[in-house]
């Protein structure tokens, strides 16, 4: 057995791990952390609302043991903004109507953050044409398909493209 | 969640040591087991954590060791796995979404339950596997997704993984340990048919850990797709899929190996089909006929037929689409 590599960081802030292994990471972000941003969809992997960045890759909180992350850095939609600037992609979903009742919103700025590390480090998607290519981009079907791991009740899928397109222009490698 | 102990495995002596005890469970990334954790359809009294456990993928005389704590993305991005062995990558892509492959392990593809509903739904039906000898309220209930090759009587639930269906058609064999020491099985040899038993649905010993894939060298000339039919575009099960390598020199095929996924309790490795291609033309029709010959031993039941001619279709279309790209 290792030892346990210690709290849980989020948004910058240690977080005591909980004694009973059963919690997820998505009720001790709500539930222990007093952090309602993440939301709770389905809590069995197939919306999309409760993703997180765990050390810059998005996850989904609701299937993850918390005692999992010990000593994990995790970013949460609170983590992002700049005091009471928002975060880029936050302004662009707000600009281009990137939500309707906002309940699936903090899972899908995170995923998309996530989704774009992937893009940058050249990580194909079942449509990419050419898996042998090093680099990889947000042309044609390729953002809807990264982002398929987030639903949305509402149906303001064009909107949330829009905002991501507009958001990560010219990252793409 | 019924209360369980949580301890993180070192290394494999210490995970098969911790797992020794009875109603111990490995834990991967946890997205399947979480799940059936919190619907009390799985009820270990142990969690062994086996996520810190080899992650490494490495070229090993010219085919690939892959440990299995690799994460699928991992595994999906890396770049001898796609220039290697494309069908790996598309399919692992083709499976759950971004977020669940950066969370899941190989050796958690390899072993996730089925994800037929009844099987999910402990307080609303019966079901052989959850509660053996119960009856399976699937026979007669609604059952479009199930099973129509290698079913029985007491379970037509299908194994729900892409990655293993790219593996059946790859000849990748699995590592295991367990307390009485190591040994090595073929993938296609991995998952057992139901039968009277659909409880047991690997021929894994109790607390035998996987510890990693080995896929052999690449076969020159072959061609290869995954190719996933689904209800909707993205993020779902597949109703049929195939995974295909197809060597052809002078119309004639030099090589096939096939395999579905959707159709069966386990991986299906198309082994009729492959008999039918070998040595034959070419062509759409030869294709189609290797499909149909396949699927011949389907056994369908009310709501499920469609996929007979789906997967011939989609059997057909793949090698036939392996075919113009290669004369393209
Ligand atoms: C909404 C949703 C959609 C999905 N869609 C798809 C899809 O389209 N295609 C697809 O293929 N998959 C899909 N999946 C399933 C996903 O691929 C699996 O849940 C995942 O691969 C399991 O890996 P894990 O590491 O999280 O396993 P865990 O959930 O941690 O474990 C699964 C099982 O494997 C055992 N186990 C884990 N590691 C080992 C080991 N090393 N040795 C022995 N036993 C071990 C565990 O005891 C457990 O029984 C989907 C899942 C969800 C939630
Ligand atoms: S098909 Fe298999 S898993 Fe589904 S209810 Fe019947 S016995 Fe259970
Ligand atoms: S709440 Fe986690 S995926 Fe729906
Ligand atoms: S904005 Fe309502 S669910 Fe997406």
């Amino acid at each position: 057995m290792t030892e346990d590599g210690g709290p849980v960081r989020i948004n910058g802030s240690p977080v005591a791990l909980p004694d009973d292994p059963r919690v997820s990471l998505l009720d001790l972000l709500r539930e222990q952390a007093g952090l309602h941003g993440t939301k709770k969809g389905c809590d069995q992997g197939a919306c999309g609302a409760c993703t997180v960045l765990v050390d810059g890759q998005r996850v989904l909180s609701c299937l993850a043991l918390a005692v999992q992350y010990a000593g994990r850095e995790v970013v949460t939609i609170e983590g992002l903004s700049e005091g009471d600037t928002p975060h880029p992609l936050q302004r662009a979903f707000v600009e281009h109507e990137g939500f309707q009742c906002g309940y699936c919103t903090p899972g899908q700025i995170c995923s998309a953050l996530g989704m774009m590390a992937e893009v940058e480090r050249g990580v194909p998607s079942y449509v990419t044409a050419d898996l042998g290519a090093a680099t990889a981009g947000l042309d044609g079907d390729e953002l809807r398909e990264r982002m398929s791991g987030n639903l949305c009740r509402c149906g303001a899928y064009n909107g949330i493209a829009d905002a991501v397109a507009e958001t990560f222009a010219g990252r793409t490698r | 969640m019924i209360p369980f102990t949580y301890a993180r495995a070192g290394d494999e002596e210490d995970a098969v040591r911790l797992a020794g005890t009875a109603g111990s469970t490995y834990l991967g990334g946890g997205t399947n087991l979480v799940d059936l954790l919190r619907r009390t359809v799985e009820r270990p009294s142990a969690l062994v954590d086996v996520t810190g456990l080899s992650s490494s993928i490495e070229d090993s005389g010219g085919g690939l060791m892959i440990g299995a704590a690799a994460r699928n993305t991992a595994v999906a991005e890396h770049r001898l796995v796609r220039t290697r062995y494309p069908v790996l990558s598309r399919a692992i892509l083709a499976g759950a979404s971004g977020q669940i492959r950066n969370m899941a392990t190989v050796g958690g593809n390899l072993l996730q339950r089925t994800r037929c509903p009844y099987f999910y739904d402990v307080a609303g039906y019966r079901c052989n596997k959850r509660n053996p000898g119960e009856g399976c309220d699937a026979v007669g209930g609604p059952h479009r997704g199930h099973a129509i090759l290698g079913a029985s009587p007491a379970c037509i639930a299908v194994h729900p993984s892409d990655m293993c269906v790219a593996l059946a058609a790859l000849d990748a064999d699995v590592h295991l340990r367990g307390a009485g020491g190591s040994r090595l099985v073929p993938l296609t040899g991995l998952h057992r048919l139901p039968g009277t038993h659909p409880e047991i649905e690997t021929v894994l010993a109790p607390g035998e850990l996987i510890t990693g894939v080995q896929l052999p060298a690449p076969v020159t000339g072959e061609r290869s797709a995954y190719r996933k039919v689904r209800d909707r575009a993205s993020y779902a099960f597949a109703l049929v899929s195939v995974a295909a390598l197809l060597g052809v020199q002078d119309g004639v095929v030099t090589s096939a190996r096939l395999a579905l996924g959707g159709v069966a309790p386990k991986p299906w490795r198309a082994y009729t089909a492959e008999r039918s291609l070998i040595g034959g033309p070419a062509t759409a029709t030869a294709f189609r006929a290797a499909a149909e010959a396949e699927l011949a031993a389907a056994t369908p039941l009310r709501d499920n037929g469609f996929k007979v001619e789906l997967a011939v279709r989609t059997i057909t279309a793949v090698l036939d689409g392996l075919v113009r790209e290669e004369r393209a």
